[in-house]
C-alpha cells in the first residue's frame, strides 16, 4: 500500500515537473519574440529589469489561464505598440522597414550592374597588317 | 549632370542619419492614445480602505502620474508637477512602491496629487503601457487618453504641451 502511494506520488510529481517544462518552454517561447522596453535591445527572456520579470510572469499567468500565444501577444501590443515585437507586422507603417531593404539591394544590382557593362573593355581589332604580323610571331 | 549624383546621395544620406540621431528611442509611440483609459480600481494611498476608480474622474480634464518613491527622476520632475497640479487635477498612481516608502516620500517633497492610489505589483502600470516611471498622461472628460509623456516632465513639456492641451480640452467643452 504504502508503495503504491508513493509510486502515486513519484508519477503525479512526474507529471507535474512535465507540465511545468512544457509551460516554461512556452513562456520562453513568446518571450524570445517580445522586446523589453526597458532595455530596447534585450528580449524579456533576456532581460532582468524588474518589468521584464513582470511581464514574464504576466505571459505565464495568461497562458496558465488557458490564452492562446496570439491573444497574449495581442495583449502586449496593445499597451506597448508593435513595437514590443521582434517581427513587427507588415503595415502601412512599416512597409519601408519590409520593403526599404530589398530596394537597396535592387538599386545595388543595378548600380554594379551598370558599371560593369560600361567597364567591358572594347574588343581590340586588328588590322590586317598586324593579324599577319601576329601569326608569323606565333610560328 | 553626372557629377551632380555623388554629392546629391550623399547630402540624402546626411539628412537621414541626422534625422536618425534626433529620434529619441526611449519615446514610444503609444497605442493608447486615443483610447480610452484603461480601467483600474485601486486603494488610496493615505486610506487604503478607501478605493478610487479612473471613472469618478469622467467630465473633467486630468493628469495621471505615475510616480514611485524609488525612481529619482519622479524627484526631478516633481516640482514641475506641483506647478502643474495648480492647472489641473493630478492624480498620482503609486507604481511598485511600498505604502512606507511613499508615505514620508510625499511628506518630504510635498504632495501635489488631489490623490494617489497605490499599484504596488505594478498590474495596472501594465494596463496603462508603463515601462519607464515617471509617466504623465493627459485624460480627456470623456475618459479617453489624450497625450502621454515619458520620463521626467520638464517645465518645458509642461508648457508646451501640457498645459495648452489642457486648456485647448477645457475649452473644446
Amino acid at each position: 500500500m504504502a508503495l503504491a502511494r508513493a509510486l502515486l506520488l513519484w508519477l503525479a510529481c512526474g507529471l507535474a515537473v512535465a507540465q511545468g517544462s512544457e509551460m516554461d518552454q512556452r513562456v520562453s517561447a513568446l518571450a524570445n519574440e517580445l522586446r523589453c522596453l526597458v532595455c530596447q535591445n534585450q528580449t524579456l527572456a533576456d532581460s532582468n529589469a524588474p518589468l521584464a520579470v513582470d511581464l514574464r510572469n504576466q505571459i505565464r499567468e495568461q497562458l496558465a489561464a488557458g490564452k492562446s500565444e496570439q491573444e497574449v501577444t495581442d495583449f502586449m501590443v496593445a499597451r506597448y505598440g508593435d513595437f514590443v515585437l521582434y517581427r513587427p507586422p507588415l503595415k502601412a507603417t512599416t512597409v519601408a522597414l519590409w520593403v526599404g531593404p530589398f530596394v537597396f539591394l535592387a538599386f545595388g544590382i543595378w548600380l554594379l550592374a551598370r558599371r560593369l557593362a560600361r567597364r567591358r573593355p572594347p574588343e581590340p581589332e586588328l588590322s590586317g597588317a598586324e593579324r599577319a604580323r601576329a601569326a608569323k610571331l606565333l610560328e | 549632370m553626372k557629377k551632380l549624383w555623388l554629392p546629391l546621395g550623399f547630402i540624402v544620406l546626411i539628412g537621414l542619419l541626422a534625422a536618425g540621431l534626433r529620434l529619441n528611442p526611449r519615446q514610444v509611440p503609444s497605442p493608447l492614445i486615443g483610447k480610452p483609459a484603461p480601467h483600474f480600481e485601486l486603494p488610496l494611498l493615505h486610506a487604503p480602505d478607501k478605493r478610487f476608480t479612473q471613472k469618478e474622474m469622467l467630465g473633467k480634464v486630468w493628469v495621471l502620474n505615475v510616480w514611485a518613491s524609488w525612481c529619482p527622476p519622479c524627484l526631478v520632475e516633481h516640482p514641475v508637477v506641483t506647478e502643474l497640479a495648480k492647472s489641473v487635477p493630478v492624480i498620482g498612481l503609486n507604481y511598485k512602491d511600498a505604502r512606507d516608502d511613499a508615505l514620508p516620500w510625499l511628506r518630504r517633497n510635498g504632495d501635489p496629487y488631489q490623490l494617489s492610489v497605490q499599484d504596488p505589483v505594478g498590474r495596472i502600470g501594465i494596463d496603462y503601457g508603463v515601462y519607464g516611471v515617471p509617466e504623465t498622461y493627459v485624460i480627456d472628460q470623456r475618459g479617453v487618453i489624450r497625450y502621454k509623456h515619458i520620463g521626467p516632465l520638464t517645465p518645458e513639456v509642461a508648457r508646451d504641451k501640457l498645459q495648452p492641451l489642457v486648456r485647448e480640452l477645457n475649452g473644446a467643452r
